[in-house]
C-alpha cells in the first residue's frame, strides 16, 4: 500500500479490498482454489490492465491466493490508485466482481459431507454483468 | 503435446496432465481420443461452458494442434 503512495503527488485515492473465506456453515471445513499457472495470472493481469485503462487508475494491485485454505484465511487483496475517490471505488468493485465470477479459477469445498465443486452465485453473475457494455436484459429496469 | 485437465474434469479423469506419444493434429481429433479412452471424459468435454486453451490462449473452434502444443481444458471458472 505504501508503495502507492510514496513520492507521487498525483494520487488521492488508494482503496484496498480483502476477501476471506467464509465458513457457509459449520459444515465448511476448507476451501481448495486451482488455478492454470501462466494463464489465470495472465488473464487476471489483463482484466487488471482494463479496469486501469476504463477507470483511469494511476496503479492497481491484485494478489490472490491459490491452494487449500480454511474459513478466516484471506483468499484476495484488491489495491486500485486514483486521482480521485469514484474511480478507485469502482475499479476496485469491478475487479473483485470479476474474480468472483469471471476469473479461471475452480473452487471446491471440503465439509463434513465431502468434497464439492462450487459455482459462482447468480448475485456474483449479475454483479459482473454490471460492468459489461452492452446492456443485460433487465438491466434498464434498474436504471430507471 | 501436453494435455491438462481443472477442476472438475481432472477429478472425473483421475489425471492433470499427460504428455502424448502420438499428438492428434487437431482439437477435435485430440477430443475424441480422449473419448475413445474415457467415454465419461469425451462427454464431460463436450458439455457447455468447457473451454480449450492451446498454448494459454482461448481457442473457440476446432483448431490444428503443433505436435509440442499445451492443451488444457478448463471447465466453466468459478471464480476465487
Amino acid at each position: 500500500m505504501a508503495a502507492f503512495c510514496q513520492g507521487r503527488r498525483d494520487v488521492g485515492a488508494v482503496v484496498s479490498f480483502t476477501g476471506l473465506v467464509r465458513g457457509e456453515d459449520e459444515t465448511v471445513q476448507a476451501l481448495e482454489l486451482e488455478a492454470y499457472a501462466g494463464f489465470t495470472d495472465l488473464e487476471i493481469g489483463a482484466m487488471a490492465d482494463a479496469a486501469a485503462v476504463r477507470h483511469g487508475l494511476i496503479d492497481v494491485l491484485i494478489v490472490h491466493r491459490i491452494g487449500r485454505m480454511v474459513p478466516g484465511d484471506p483468499i484476495v487483496f484488491v489495491a486500485t490508485a486514483a486521482a480521485h475517490r469514484r474511480a478507485a471505488f469502482e475499479a476496485a468493485d469491478q475487479l473483485m466482481d470479476y474474480l468472483k465470477s469471471r476469473a479461471p479459477f475452480w473452487k471446491k469445498s471440503h465439509g463434513a459431507t465431502g468434497e464439492r465443486w462450487i459455482e459462482p452465485r447468480p448475485q456474483d453473475y449479475q454483479d459482473a454483468a454490471r460492468w459489461d457494455d452492452v446492456p443485460a436484459p433487465g438491466s434498464l429496469k434498474d436504471r430507471r | 503435446m501436453r494435455v491438462l485437465l481443472f477442476g472438475p474434469l481432472r477429478d472425473l479423469a483421475g489425471w492433470r496432465e499427460r504428455t502424448l506419444a502420438s499428438p492428434p493434429p487437431s482439437l477435435a481429433a485430440l477430443k475424441a481420443a480422449l473419448a475413445r479412452e474415457d467415454l465419461a471424459l469425451g462427454e464431460a468435454l463436450d458439455r457447455p461452458g468447457v473451454q480449450a486453451a492451446v498454448n494459454k490462449a482461448i481457442v473457440r473452434r476446432d483448431a490444428i494442434l503443433s505436435a509440442d502444443a499445451e492443451v488444457a481444458f478448463l471447465p466453466p471458472m468459478s471464480g476465487g
